[in-house]
């Protein structure tokens, strides 16, 4: 077994087992991390591949996007530190068949598929073909993907802006019940009010 | 490190993601399921042009086209997740009862 054989081994083990672990740890800034180590591992076998640039790039990428990931969590989650056991899930028996319906599906297309094997030819630049094929052929690709995540910047700002065209974007807003179709939860302020003598008028 | 043992953990990263995105309540563990689908494209679109494509460019272009598509789905799964939370303070998929029919 050669260093590239055992360091792709241990990369897609890493790989996958801190995929699954994204889904069973209690914490969710872990799980963001989990899967940050799970894309750092797949950009270490794009490098075994000579696929140098997309390996770098992953890495970078990933690397800024789970921080963001994790600043997501902090600000939205219930239960961002895991110091409770946590397990938010619907419909977990249907999902997993589908994953290993999935997975079976596309290993079965892995190991009797008929693929030739043309490997890189020897002397290529990975890095340079890849830029000769952005700025040349595909410039038209690079560069639509360019101008969709423009668009996408613009519909960002447009859909988490406090004001929309129909008034305040939150509202009439409650926050949901502690029981499904319960009373909102943390409300019992009315109660308290009316207790103490004031009164409104609605 | 063959094309198959590539494209089985590639199959495996995208089937735990797809339990990931059908299975969660919450939108952004939702998108990490998302996410580990692209994840396991990504490695197969490079398995395939390095082991099959003879060092055609466009399977890099591919690979790159997918980081977009990734960078994308983040940006608008946070952005969905801040109006959800702005209507319905909860960033669950259940609180948007409103698609229910």
């Amino acid at each position: 077994m050669t260093f590239v054989d055992l360091t792709f081994f241990v990369c897609a083990a890493i790989a996958i087992y801190a995929g699954w672990r994204v889904f069973r740890t209690d914490s969710m800034v872990r799980a963001s991390f989990f899967l940050l180590i799970s894309f750092i591992a797949v950009g270490i076998i794009m490098l075994l591949l000579a696929a140098v640039y997309l390996g770098v790039a992953l890495f970078f990428m990933m690397a800024v996007e789970m921080m963001v990931m994790a600043l997501f969590m902090m600000m939205f989650m219930m239960n961002p530190a895991g110091l409770n056991p946590m397990n938010m899930v619907h419909q977990e028996k249907v999902a997993m068949g589908i994953g290993i319906a999935a997975f079976v599906a596309l290993s079965g297309v892995a190991v009797f598929g008929d693929f030739p094997s043309r490997p890189v030819p020897d002397g290529l630049d990975p890095v340079v073909s890849l830029g000769k094929e952005l700025l040349g052929n595909s410039m038209l690709v690079f560069e639509s993907a360019g101008v969709t995540l423009l668009a996408t910047m613009i519909g960002v700002v447009a859909m988490t802006s406090h004001r929309g065209r129909f008034g305040e974007a939150n509202e009439g807003s409650v926050p949901p019940g502690l029981e499904p179709g319960g009373d909102p939860a943390g409300k019992p302020q009315e109660n308290d009010q009316k207790q103490q003598g004031h009164h409104h008028h609605h | 490190m063959s094309l198959i043992s590539l494209l089985i953990v590639a199959a495996a990263l995208i089937g735990i993601g797809l339990y990931g995105a059908f299975s969660q309540q919450s939108f952004v563990m939702l998108m990490m399921g998302l996410e580990l689908i692209l994840n396991g494209v990504m490695l197969a679109a490079v398995g395939f042009w390095a082991m099959t494509g003879a060092g055609a460019p466009e399977g890099q272009l591919l690979t790159i086209i997918v980081m977009a598509v990734m960078a994308i789905e983040m940006a608008m799964g946070f952005a969905l997740v801040v109006a959800v939370y702005r209507g319905k303070q909860a960033d669950m998929t259940e609180s948007l009862s409103g698609f229910k029919h």
